[in-house]
């Protein structure tokens, strides 16, 4: 069921493909984001105009983000907030074991967050003899289960639901049950005593906002607000790249983030959290830590996938895109799937592992389509593509071909021959005008369809003879 | 045969592409048809090979380049509009060559000049008022390829064509605007899921009740004919142009 990034892309989607349960789950979610996405997305007028806004806030921050996270690290300092800047997933660990360490925390409930699955956070913390305990529904079941999160906003999106209830069955010791509200009951009974015995909650951060340091939480089962409020320590790791301006530029991102993930108006619970507990106040933690994450976020902004950057990880691409519909998230090898996960796996990890992620689509542009703040997604495939092939070992016969393309391409009397010799030795395979097994590459194409056969004469011959009947006539 | 007489005819450059001219030259000789039959004069520009998109879209710049160029220079040596039978080449004369050559500016100029210039065939015909007076009995499947529906964003043209053909019914089909599948080498690179993506395609196609599939890429048709052979199943599978020149024949 878990997977990383040994026997390559092609193997892992090989083995997707043949997973039926796979296939059941994610067509029913996928499916229904997508539907929930659209109806939300109409009621918003001037959705479009929104994006617009959204992606040119998106992008100044990008361009001054050092500026950005200086002023953003005034305002947390002023609110009474503990920065800590880690260079790298390692730092962010040891900086987060070390606040564990000095404040004697036994236990850490955590709100969902893909950037501490970057960092590995809970081995870390386990490592320390700290125990971690995931109170995001989904990721409580990737933790029972050993498992990791396949979907950027629905960690399980991988399991049907008789999975589910199995892995509760043997861990929980519950008795089996397939039904989604006595499973979420047994999930919720344990979890309440997770929250109230936690002494560090631990946090992502949806947003942080540049002009009075507020951390932005979005959940829809409140558990971003137990685990923020209750323990006495909150730690929110966040990305560099999570800043948003403005209050009222959080106001957009907020809109296009529920409606792009799952298709809400608002998610049921909106935390903006300013700083730990003030003197008079019944609840909040007594200290309040931002660790800001950038593990590699700094190179990519220096690069063609920059533009990466101002995804808000709302997983509308996922939902859209029709390889991530075949294979699921685990193919993609690491932490962030789908075409977000093909361009930013790449830049955090390093494309020389990850060069056929890049690849892996078929240049649709749905993601593009879908993408709250319009993130060229295709354009940044396609310069990682170009990257892969300066710096990446390539198969020689893509290589040979390609330049050999090129040279030929070029000239076109060399062309018309090169391109006859092609079409007799295709036709020499055909049967009524159709080859069913192609040697070489093409190979792939007659594994699954029949190659329509080249025809005798090309349409350019067939022009010309038109046109000098025409003459003749 | 009928011909329609304009005031003056319009001459348009056509690109074949090379699939059309290797593989289905039909569907070219349609398209000249048909495009006579709206009022133009086709002209062939000599030299035409490939627009260079399977080069791009492996990650070849370089390689690539050179065939644009190739291309820019002979299409730029003629005038007027330029007919594209297909949703991909177009849109990589349209926008990915001028984004191939932005590190050199008046290469991207004339690579600007000559996308100006270009039109995917069911959006000029479209703009030429669609063509006059077509029947064809038939239940028409339309599978709207990804680069002319989100590349170039040209997404009521085609329908409007077929509906303009007295007795063809479009019928609708799950997931119709999910792409097929194709995507040049992807195809071959990636064929499994390739693979998968066009059997979801296909079978809804066939649950449609679709006696006809009809595209305006002649790659992702290769790929969903080669499929549906392999299936067994009788759905008849034509480009536009040949289509619509069978309706007015």
């Amino acid at each position: 069921m878990s997977s990383d990034a040994s026997g390559g892309f092609a193997q892992r989607a090989h083995d997707a493909l043949g997973n039926r349960q796979l296939h059941i789950a994610l067509d029913r979610t996928t499916a229904q984001l997508g539907m929930r996405r659209s109806t939300a997305v109409a009621s918003l007028d001037n959705f479009d105009g929104v994006r617009d806004q959204a992606r040119a806030a998106k992008m100044q921050v990008l361009r001054t983000l050092g500026d950005s996270l200086r002023r953003f690290e005034e305002q947390l300092i002023a609110n009474g907030a503990h920065v800590h800047w880690a260079d790298t997933g390692a730092d962010a660990n040891r900086i987060i074991v070390e606040i564990a360490t000095r404040t004697g925390v036994r236990r850490v409930a955590k709100s969902k967050s893909m950037v501490s699955e970057e960092t590995h956070l809970n081995g870390a913390l386990e490592k320390a003899g700290i125990a971690v305990i995931e109170t995001d529904l989904g990721e409580y079941i990737v933790q029972l289960a050993n498992d990791r999160p396949s979907h950027i906003i629905a960690p399980i999106v991988h399991m049907t639901r008789e999975q589910v209830g199995r892995v509760m069955h043997d861990r929980l010791a519950v008795p089996y049950s397939d039904d989604t509200q006595t499973l979420a009951r047994y999930a919720r009974e344990r979890l309440r005593e997770e929250f109230l015995q936690a002494d560090m909650g631990l946090s992502g951060a949806n947003f942080g906002v540049v002009e009075n340091g507020t951390i932005c939480l979005v959940t829809n089962e409140g558990n971003g607000r137990m685990v923020t409020t209750l323990p006495r320590v909150h730690v929110a790791l966040m990305g560099i790249e999570k800043l948003v301006p403005t209050m009222a530029d959080l106001d957009r991102f907020l809109k296009l983030l529920a409606r792009s993930a799952t298709g809400q108006k608002l998610t049921v619970y909106t935390t903006l959290i300013r700083g730990p507990r003030r003197a008079g106040d019944e609840c909040g933690p007594e200290e309040l830590h931002v660790v800001l994450l950038d593990n590699g976020r700094t190179n990519m902004l220096a690069g063609e996938t920059a533009e990466i950057l101002g995804c808000i990880r709302c997983g509308a691409c996922l939902n859209a895109c029709p390889v991530y519909r075949s294979v699921g998230g685990h193919a993609y090898g690491d932490v962030y799937p789908g075409p977000v996960g093909a361009i930013v796996t790449p830049g955090l990890r390093g494309l020389d592992r990850f060069a056929e992620l890049p690849g892996a689509s078929s240049l649709c542009g749905a993601c593009r389509d879908v993408c709250p703040v319009r993130l060229d997604i295709p354009r940044m495939l396609l310069a990682l593509r170009h990257q892969a092939v300066e710096r990446t070992p390539q198969p020689f016969a893509l290589r040979a071909g390609l330049k050999m393309f090129a040279r030929v391409a070029t000239r076109p009397r060399l062309y018309r021959a090169a391109t006859a010799l092609v079409r007799r030795a295709l036709r020499a395979r055909a049967r009524n005008g159709w080859i069913a097994k192609a040697p070489g590459m093409a190979s792939g194409w007659t594994a699954f369809r029949d190659l329509r056969a080249p025809a005798a004469r090309t349409f350019e011959q067939q022009w010309r003879e038109r046109q000098a009947s025409r003459h003749r006539g | 045969m009928l011909q329609y007489h304009y005031a003056l005819a319009m001459v348009v450059q056509l690109f074949p592409t090379c699939l059309v001219n290797e593989i289905r030259p039909d569907a070219g000789m349609a398209v000249v048809r048909v495009l006579e039959r709206v009022g133009c004069e086709v002209a062939l520009p000599e030299g035409l090979t490939c627009c260079g998109q399977p080069a791009y879209n492996a990650g070849f710049h370089d390689e690539a380049r050179r065939v644009a160029r190739h291309t820019l220079a002979v299409l730029g040596a003629t005038d007027g509009a330029i007919v594209v039978p297909s949703g991909s080449c177009c849109d990589m004369l349209v926008h990915q060559t001028v984004e191939l050559f932005r590190d050199e500016p008046a290469a991207a100029e004339a690579a600007q000049r000559v996308a100006s210039r270009c039109r995917e065939f069911s959006q000029f015909v479209a703009e030429r008022g669609g063509v006059p007076g077509g029947s064809l009995p038939s239940r028409v499947a339309y599978h709207p390829s990804c680069h002319l529906q989100r590349g170039l964003r040209v997404q009521r043209e085609p329908l409007q064509l077929i509906g303009g053909v007295a007795g063809a019914e479009s019928v609708p089909f799950d997931e119709q605007h999910e792409c097929c599948g194709f995507g040049g080498l992807f195809s071959i690179k990636n064929a499994e899921i390739s693979a998968a993506m066009m059997d979801r395609k296909l079978t809804a196609i066939e649950a449609s009740g679709a006696n006809r599939l009809v595209s305006c890429d002649l790659g992702c048709l290769l790929h969903l004919e080669g499929g549906l052979r392999r299936r067994g199943a009788a759905i008849a599978v034509q480009h536009l142009a040949e289509f619509l020149d069978e309706a007015a024949t």
